[in-house]
This record gives C-alpha cells, structure tokens and sequence, in this order.
C-alpha cells in the first residue's frame, strides 16, 4: 500500500479536451475548400472511433479554436476521417493551412446521424446546396454499400457557379451505383452546359412517390426553406423529411446553450432533425 | 460535545451559536462564503463568521431599483437575495478547461483546473437551491457530465435560509421554488427573533449542527417558522403566471410586444449575468507570445452578446427583439422541453439588476395578456 494524500481530488480531464489526431491527406475540391483526412493518434482509440453519416467532430487547434465540422467520409471505414471544409473563419482558415503530418486535436462523433437504417426500403430524394454535400456524402456511401435496400435515390446538387460543385470526380462512380445525380448551378459560365437555376426548382422535374419517398437536405437554411415547401406540396409528409442545421456551437455535448434551436440543442438533439418536430421554428424570422 | 441531531431534526440555536458551525465548517476544511455588505450591496463573499453578516440590513428592491437600508437590528437575514447567485462558485465566470503545449510531435494537452475548492456557502435561498438543481441537470444529466461543475458541487456544503423578508422583485411563490428550502440543503435555518430553527437535511449537516449547543425546537417555535412562511408567501413583491407554459410562448414567437420590449431593452447581458440558472458560456483561446502554450477558457457568455449567434453567413439575431425573444422564451418555455421544469426560480434578480427596468412578468403578462398575432 503506497501512502495516497489527503485531500480535494482533481477534476477528471473535461469532456472538451481533444484527442491528439495528425492531417493524413489533403484534397482540394473547390476555391477555398478542401477535404482533409485525419487520423487519432492513439491506435486503441482508432480502433474504437466509429461514426455516422451525418455527425460531426470539433476540430481543435492549440490558441487559435476550435470549430464543428461534418464527417464527409464512408462511415465503413472510420479510421480515415474526413472533413470536407472552407476556410472562412480563424479556424478553418488554420487548418487550410496545414501540411500532411501536423498535428490536430480532435473530438467526437457528435450530433443526430441521418436515420438511414429506419430510411431501408424507401425511395430517397437528397438535396444539397455547397458545402451541405459534405454530410450527405457519407449517406450516398452508405447508400451504395447497401444499394438493394432502397428504393430509387436521386441526389439534387446544387452550387453558385460550376467550380463550387464538390466532389465532381465521384459522380460518375455514383451513378453507376444507380445514384441518379442531378447538378444545378446559380450562375453559369463558358464551360457550363447543363442545368441553370436554384436547387429546390429541380423538384420540378422529380414525380415522387410521397407514400414511399424520404427528402434529406442539407444547404443553405433559404435553400432548405424551399426544398421543405417542394417537398410538401409533393404531399411528402413532415415527419420524412429530414433537415441539417446550423447554429454557432463552443461545446457539442449540450453546455454552452449556444446552438439551441427552440427546445433543440443542435448538438446533440440535431443536427439532423425532421421537419415536423422543427416546423414551429423553421417559419418563424431571426429565430 | 453535543449529540448529533437526526436526519430531518428540527433544532433551535441561539443565534450566536450559528458561529459554533460556521466554525466547524472551517475546521472541517470549508471555505466560508456568505452574504455581506460591499460597494453598496448585499453581495456573496468570504466571511470568517457572524460578524461579517449583513446584520441589521436589508434591501429596497424595485425595477432597476435597488438599495441598501437599515433594516430589523440584530436580523441576521432580514433580506432577500443580491446580485450575486450561488452560481459564482459552483460554475465560476472563467475557467480553464485544458492547456496545451507545444511538443516536436505536436501539442500536448495539460489539465485545465486545479483541485476544486471546498466552499460552505452560508444563506443560500430556496430560489437558488432550486437554482442548483436546475443547473445539476444542466452540467451532470447532460451527453458530458462536466467534472469541475461535478468536483465543485460534491465538495460544496449548502446552508440554506428560509426567506421571511421577499424582496419587492421576487415571485418565488409563482414558480413554485419558495420561500421555503423543502430540499437539496446540508442544513435550512429560520430566523425567528431569538433563536434560529435548524433543520437538518444531510449527514454532513448533521455534524455540523452538532458543533452547536441545539435543542430541539419546540412546537410554538415551528408554528410561528411556519406562520411567518405563509406570511412571507402572500408578501412576494411579483406574481408570474406560469400557466400554459410552453405552449403559450410558441404560440406567439410574433407578438409585437417583442418589438416593444426591445425599444427598451439595452442588450446589456445583465439579466443573464445575474441569472442563477443561466449557464451559457463560451470558449476562447489564450497563447502566450510565441504560441508555445495555450489554453481554452471558458467564460460566461449571454444570449444577449451579437457575437452569440454568430455562424460564417452572418448573425442568427441580428436584433434585440430576436435575442429578448430568445431569452424569455428560453426561460419559460423551452427550457421547460430540454429539463422539465422553468429555467426561471422566481429570483427578481433580472428585474432589479436591469439598468432599464425591464419586468419580465410583466412582459409576460402582456404576452399572456394580448391577442396572438
């Protein structure tokens, strides 16, 4: 028996503490944003790390912040965690700067996953403006490991101009997967020949079925606004159709009250959330 | 020695002897914190004993109002609660979370606090031990229970006070949270005009009340804790009708009186700063000069502060109806949703301390009050 002192006891390490992680690759994908690969330094932890399409982790660096960022990668291999990101803030514009092998602090999975287990049999509509492609692209990776399970999937794409479209060089492999991607820009340019227009138009071109169809969305809130409307008037009932949202979050786990959405902590209540426990909120201005 | 007294105990105390616990308390490694009289108010401090009491004072509290009068001589509690909650100690407005120092692999991350300091924390109200539990669900039910809010509450002693003397801006009989301690306490007292009434309500408390020469408190000297309860009860300066809370904020999230309101209202974060049970908080990063070590601290933020809803495309709440809105609807409805009871103990603090004395009872009686738009 060793003798133990007397005393107040420290505190356990706090939950906001990162995990030390190291920048594996970078992929440029659009001006201003890339997708960067993390991997957790401690291989048991590596190991045991395991996410859904849809969460997020906190990426931390040392006296500059941290910030929530979705997981854009296949949740069937989580040991390589990326995040598809732009650099607009202190953060991001930080971790833009980073080179394979720095190191990171990193936390997670947090938040509301897509529900695709519950989706299983149905025909899916996914609707994605800019960077809102990132956490449904986990959903399209899940989608195509398991592609009999559902029915027919259509993911609407869309950008401002044609540079922003991300992940351009997949959706070939996406529509072999019999993914049918339908991209849309805002504004067109020389090299443009496809469609023009905003995303929730191309509902337009859509006939789902609402007794069998799921919308998930994730963009712009203007954007998502009027995919909810598309939706709904396509009688696609409030409780399958399923929205991302964003609010400013410090914390993740439900504590620093700053990412509330009415009764929701986005945190951890969202980001995913359907549209009829959101409804009461979504209408109503500055809230 | 004196027996130590049954959980549950009724006691008596002469008054002096409250100085025979507060004495055990610092024996037993407490640090005493307690109401006293600094820069114009009834604020919490360090106190060593009786003599640091705010006795013979009490508090005019209005609207935007508050001021320090002469109150009962000897009265060692003859006022109701000041700017300062509870909360000061148990979630304190800055904390280090974790540092960081530079490695060659990287960074390494270093414990944020120290031991957590064992406070007694003398004359705590029912509104604010309603306040701790409120902030208990807050920061140990959640996803991450927070351990220096866990290290800081199991170490604290609560010894609580039973109001006698509502000030003119509470309303804890609206919501239910007092003016009587009914849980949650080491030890409750009630001042009568000669003794103080002890209820034990832990172990801990226990022992301690055993440092003092108690007795058992007799049955007139209940009676008239009870009577002058029932007394303090119908004297509370505010009323809040709590009725159909949540629904009836949600029904009307566009009701012009939220325009009103923000006529008035200065942004200022008082109401929240004063708040016993609001806990939102933010988190900055501090470096020293080369970068070398850094450290994440959290400090006290407000629904009130632009910066709180900031996400890269702009402010969620770009106004002060939006974040007045926010707030009071936080409060009283949606807190109601995410614990299962009103964020709000019936304090009256964010009336008194509202340099535009902004009511929100009355806010609410007027959203209560006019029609839905």
């Amino acid at each position: 028996m060793s003798m133990t002192a007397v005393g107040p006891v420290p505190p356990a390490p706090h939950p906001l503490q990162p995990h030390a992680a190291r920048l594996v690759t970078v992929t440029p994908e659009a001006p201003g944003i890339a997708t960067y690969v993390f991997e957790l330094a401690d291989p048991a932890l590596r190991a045991r790390y395991a996410f859904a399409p849809g969460q997020f982790n906190m990426l931390f660096l040392p006296g500059i912040g941290e910030c929530a960022i979705s997981l854009s990668s296949d949740a069937g291999e989580p040991g390589r965690l990326a995040h598809t990101v732009r650099a607009v803030g202190s953060v991001t514009r930080a971790i833009a700067r980073l080179r394979p092998g720095d190191a990171i602090g990193l936390r997670g999975p947090y938040g509301s996953p897509w529900p695709v287990d519950r989706l299983r049999g149905r025909d899916l509509i996914l609707v994605a403006g800019g960077i809102g492609l990132a956490p449904l692209r986990p959903v399209v990776y899940h989608l195509i490991r398991h592609r009999p399970a559902f029915g027919r999937v259509q993911l609407l794409i869309g950008a401002r101009v044609p540079a922003d479209l991300l992940f351009v060089s997949e959706y070939q492999a996406w529509r072999a997967a019999e993914i049918e991607v339908i991209e849309t820009v805002d504004r067109a340019d020389e090299t443009w020949t496809g469609r023009v227009g905003v995303v929730p138009v191309l509902f337009y071109q859509l006939r789902p079925d609402p007794r069998r169809t799921a919308v998930l969305t994730c963009g712009p809130e203007i954007m998502m606004r009027f995919v909810v409307y598309e939706a709904l008037a396509r009688r696609i009932p409030r409780d399958a159709i399923y929205l991302s949202l964003e609010r400013n979050m410090k914390c993740a786990v439900a504590v620093c009250g700053r990412c509330q959405y009415g009764p929701f902590f986005l945190c951890k209540d969202g980001p995913v959330l359907s549209y009829d426990r959101v409804e009461p909120f979504f209408s109503v201005e500055e809230y | 020695m004196n027996p130590t007294p049954p959980l549950g105990t009724h006691a008596a105390i002469p008054k002096p002897a409250l100085d025979q616990v507060l004495g055990a308390l610092r024996d037993a490694g407490y640090t005493l914190v307690g109401p006293k009289v600094a820069d114009g108010a009834i604020v919490y401090g360090e106190i060593t004993g009786i003599a640091d009491l705010p006795v013979g004072w009490t508090a005019e509290q209005e609207a935007g109002r508050y001021r320090l009068r002469p109150g009962v001589p000897g009265r060692l509690f003859g006022f109701a609660v000041g700017p300062h909650a509870p909360k000061r100690y148990l979630y304190p407005s800055t904390a280090t979370l974790f540092r960081t120092r530079r490695t060659a692999e990287g960074f390494e991350v270093l414990p944020g606090e120290e031991a957590a300091p064992r406070y007694a924390l003398v004359g705590v109200r029912a509104c604010d031990l309603a306040a701790i539990a409120i902030q208990d669900r807050v920061f140990l039910d959640g996803p991450a229970p927070d351990p220096h809010y866990r290290a800081r509450r199991e170490a604290a002693f609560l010894l609580a006070v039973n109001c006698l003397e509502p000030g003119g801006t509470c309303f804890c009989a609206s919501t239910r949270t007092g003016p009587r301690c009914t849980t949650g306490f080491d030890l409750a007292l009630t001042e009568l005009d000669e003794v103080l009434l002890v209820e034990v309500g832990s172990e801990a408390g226990a022992a301690m009340l055993a440092a003092a020469d108690w007795r058992p408190a007799s049955a007139f000297e209940l009676t008239r804790a009870r009577r002058a309860l029932a007394e303090a009860e119908g004297r509370m300066g505010r009323t809040m009708d709590v009725r159909d809370l949540p629904d009836l904020l949600y029904e009307r999230l566009d009701h012009p009186r939220w325009e009103a309101v923000a006529a008035r209202c200065l942004s200022c974060a008082n109401c929240t700063m004063v708040c016993p049970t609001c806990f939102c908080a933010d988190v900055v990063d501090t470096s020293d000069l080369t970068g070398g070590e850094a450290a994440r601290v959290r400090v006290w933020d407000s629904c009130f502060n632009h910066e709180f809803s900031y996400v890269f495309g702009g402010h969620l709440r770009p106004n002060i109806r939006a974040r007045y809105r926010q707030w009071l609807t936080h409060k009283l409805a949606t807190w109601i949703d995410q614990y299962g009871v009103l964020g709000c103990v019936g304090c009256g603090r964010c009336i008194t301390w509202c340099p535009a004395a902004i009511d929100l009872t009355e806010e609410l009686a007027a959203i209560r009050g006019g029609e839905p738009t």
